[in-house]
C-alpha cells in the first residue's frame, strides 16, 4: 500500500513556516469576514478586533466563537459572503431540531475541499490506481460528494454506488475488483457479513478490497478490528473527520501509522477549549475542538465550536508529515458530565462495555450528590442466564464491569446489574444520563 | 431423577418478588419450593414449580433473565442425624454441594425435602442410591 504524501510542501512544513502561513491566512480571513459578512462585522466590532490588531496566532482568542445556533439563526444564507451567483454548490445538514444548517461553496472553496480530501485519502493509502466505491448516500449530505471530488483529484477510479442495494454493491466489488470502500463503519461491517452469507456462490477470495475510508459515525477500536477481520485479506480501516460547516470530510484523516488524524493545518487552525468556560486550553489538553477554516470563503467559519471532544498532538509523525494529529473523537461536549472535577463522557462508558457479552448494549448513567460528593452509578442489563448457577459469577461480572469502567474514567463508580428491558429505550438519540444533582 | 429448577435474576427492589410470583400465579403455575439469595442490589430467585415448560415459556415471553438447571430432591430420613448422613455420604465421595434449600411436603407422609444443586448430578445420584437415601422423582415433586 502506498506511503505517498499528496502535498509534501504543505504537509511536511516546518512548524515555524506553517504558523507564519496560518497567521497571514488568519489576518486575510478576518479582514474578509469584516468586509463581507455583516454578522461577522458586527461580532468583530463588538469584540474590538480588526485584522491589523492580530499580531500572533494566540490573538485569535479575542475573536468570538461561532456556533451551530448562529447558522440556524441566520438560515439560510445569513452567514454567506457572496451572492448566489458565485456559489457553485450548496449542501445542508439534516437538522433534527429547527432549521437545517446550510453551507455553500465558491469554485475556489470546492477546489480547496478537494485538495484537503486528496491529502487524507492519499494518507490512508489510496492512489491513482485505486478503484473506490462510495457507499455514502449522495444528496445534501457532504460525505459522498466530498470524498468523490477528492478521490477524483488523486486520479482514483470512483464508483458512485451510493448507499443501499447491498447485493449490487458486492457484485460491483467483485466485478470491478474494487480496492477501497467509502462507507460508515456499520455499513462496511454489514457488507462484510452479507459477503460471507453469499460465500457459497461467491467465495471471499473474489473480493480485492484492501482499504476502508470509514467515517460519518464513530468507530471504536473493537469495531475496527471486527471489520478488518470480517473482510480479512489485510483489509485496512482508516478514520477521517470533518463536518459540513467546515466543508465536509477532509479536515483530518489517519495515515498508515493510524496514530491520530492529520489535520490540513494550512486550511484549518485548531484550538482546544474548555467546553464549560470557553477558556482556551494548553496544547495537548483534552477539550472541545474549535476550528477556524482559514481558506473558506462562501461561508467563512471563525472559531467554529464543533462540540467534539478531542486532543491534538503536535509531534511530527513517523509517516513524514509534520501536520498535527487529532485524537479520534472522545465524545460530544453536550454529553459531557463533570463528576468530582473529572470530565466523563457516556461514550467512554460505552467503549468499556463493548466485549462484555453478558449484558445488553443498553446502559444508563445516574449521577447523584451524596453529602458533598458526586456519585456515578452505571446501570447495565444482565441478560446471561448461565451466570445464575453460581452467585459468585454474578459478583465477578459486576467486578469486571466495575474495573473496565473505572480504568477508563479514573473515578470511583457503582455498577448495578438490572433486569432486561428495565432501562428505558429511546428512539433517536438515547438518553443515557440521569443527573439528579440539582434536585 | 432430576428436578427442573428455575433461577431468575431479580433486582432487589420493593415489590419485585410479589410481581414475579403474581405473574406465575396468573398463569396457573404453582410454586413448590423457593429460595432467594441476594445482596443489597440484586438476587437470584430459585423456584421449583409444577409446570416447568409453561413457566419457561412465560419467563421467555416476559423477557426475564433466567436459567433452567437439573437439581436433586432428597427425601430426608425422619430421624436425628438424617441430614448429616446424607452430607457425609456426599463428602466421602468428593461431591460438594453448591447450594441447597429445604421444604416440608404437605401430604400425609410428612417429611423434609432437600433441593440440592451439585456439579455432577449423575454421580451424586449414584452415591445417594448406594447410601440408600431416597430421591424424589420429577412427577412426585411437581405434583406435591
Ligand atoms: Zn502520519
Amino acid at each position: 500500500m502506498s506511503n505517498k504524501i499528496w502535498n509534501p510542501e504543505r504537509e511536511c512544513m516546518r512548524r515555524a513556516d506553517l504558523e507564519a502561513l496560518q497567521l497571514a491566512e488568519l489576518k486575510d480571513l478576518v479582514d474578509y469576514c469584516d468586509r463581507n459578512v455583516p454578522f461577522y462585522h458586527k461580532r468583530l466590532q463588538e469584540a474590538g478586533v480588526t485584522a491589523d490588531k492580530i499580531k500572533c496566532l494566540s490573538d485569535i482568542q479575542y475573536i468570538p466563537y461561532t456556533t451551530k445556533q448562529d447558522l440556524r439563526d441566520n438560515y439560510p444564507f445569513g452567514l454567506f459572503s457572496v451572492p448566489k451567483k458565485d456559489l457553485v454548490r450548496i449542501h445542508a445538514s439534516s437538522g433534527t431540531t429547527g432549521n437545517p444548517t446550510v453551507v455553500g461553496y465558491t469554485r475556489e472553496d470546492l477546489d480547496n475541499w478537494s485538495e484537503q480530501v486528496a491529502r487524507i485519502v492519499t494518507a490512508a493509502g489510496a492512489t491513482d490506481e485505486t478503484v473506490v466505491q462510495i457507499c455514502f448516500g449522495y444528496g445534501m449530505f457532504t460525505g459522498a460528494l466530498g470524498l468523490h471530488y477528492g478521490l477524483e483529484r488523486i486520479g482514483a477510479t470512483v464508483v458512485p454506488t451510493s448507499s443501499g442495494n447491498t447485493e449490487k454493491q458486492l457484485k460491483f466489488m467483485r466485478d470491478f475488483e474494487t480496492d477501497a470502500v467509502v462507507a460508515t463503519p456499520s455499513y462496511c461491517l454489514y457488507l462484510a457479513e452479507a459477503a460471507h452469507e453469499l460465500a457459497d456462490k461467491f467465495p471471499m477470495e473474489q473480493y480485492k478490497l484492501s482499504l476502508g475510508l470509514l467515517g460519518s459515525e464513530g468507530c471504536t477500536p473493537e469495531m475496527r478490528t471486527q471489520i478488518e477481520e470480517r473482510w480479512g485479506n489485510g483489509f485496512f480501516v482508516t478514520d477521517n473527520y470533518g463536518m459540513s460547516e467546515l466543508n465536509g470530510p477532509g479536515m483530518s484523516g489517519e495515515c498508515r501509522c493510524r496514530n491520530g488524524m492529520h489535520i490540513c493545518e494550512d486550511h484549518f487552525l485548531c484550538e482546544i477549549i474548555d467546553a464549560a468556560s470557553g477558556q482556551v486550553l494548553d496544547k495537548g489538553a483534552t477539550g472541545e475542538l474549535v476550528v477556524t477554516n482559514l481558506t473558506k470563503r462562501a461561508i467563512p467559519m471563525l472559531r467554529y465550536r464543533t462540540k467534539d471532544i478531542t486532543n491534538i498532538n503536535y509531534e511530527p509523525c513517523a509517516c513524514g508529515r509534520t501536520t498535527a494529529r487529532m485524537h479520534k473523537i472522545i465524545g460530544r461536549s453536550d454529553d459531557m458530565l463533570k463528576i468530582r472535577g473529572v470530565n466523563v463522557f457516556p461514550s467512554q462508558v460505552e467503549s468499556a462495555l463493548i466485549g462484555i457479552d453478558q449484558i445488553s448494549p443498553h446502559y444508563q448513567l445516574v449521577v447523584r450528590r451524596e453529602g458533598f460528593a458526586d456519585t456515578l452509578e452505571v446501570r447495565v442489563e444482565m441478560i446471561d442466564g448461565s451466570l445464575l448457577e453460581k452467585y459468585g459469577e454474578l459478583e465477578a461480572l459486576q467486578r469486571r464491569i466495575h474495573h473496565a469502567i473505572k480504568t477508563i474514567l479514573g473515578i470511583e463508580i457503582k455498577v448495578s446489574l438490572v433486569e432486561p428491558k428495565t432501562i428505558e429505550r429511546f428512539t433517536g438519540k438515547a438518553k443515557r444520563v440521569i443527573d439528579l444533582r440539582n434536585q | 431423577m432430576f428436578i427442573k429448577q428455575i433461577s431468575i435474576f431479580i433486582e432487589n427492589k420493593a415489590g419485585r418478588l410479589a410481581e414475579i410470583t403474581a405473574m406465575l400465579a396468573a398463569e396457573g403455575i404453582d410454586i413448590r419450593a423457593l429460595s432467594i439469595s441476594d445482596t443489597t442490589d440484586f438476587g437470584i430467585l430459585r423456584l421449583i414449580v409444577n409446570d416447568p415448560p409453561k413457566a419457561e415459556k412465560l419467563l421467555r415471553d416476559k423477557g426475564l433473565t433466567f436459567s433452567i438447571t437439573n437439581v436433586i430432591a432428597v427425601g430426608l430420613p425422619d430421624r436425628p442425624g438424617g441430614l448429616a448422613e446424607v452430607m457425609q455420604a456426599l463428602a466421602g465421595s468428593g461431591i460438594s454441594v453448591e447450594y441447597m434449600y429445604a421444604f416440608l411436603t404437605p401430604q400425609q407422609r410428612r417429611r423434609a425435602c432437600i433441593i440440592m444443586r451439585v456439579e455432577d448430578t449423575e454421580k451424586t445420584l449414584q452415591v445417594l442410591q448406594q447410601a440408600r437415601v431416597e430421591t424424589l422423582r420429577e412427577e412426585e415433586v411437581y405434583s406435591l
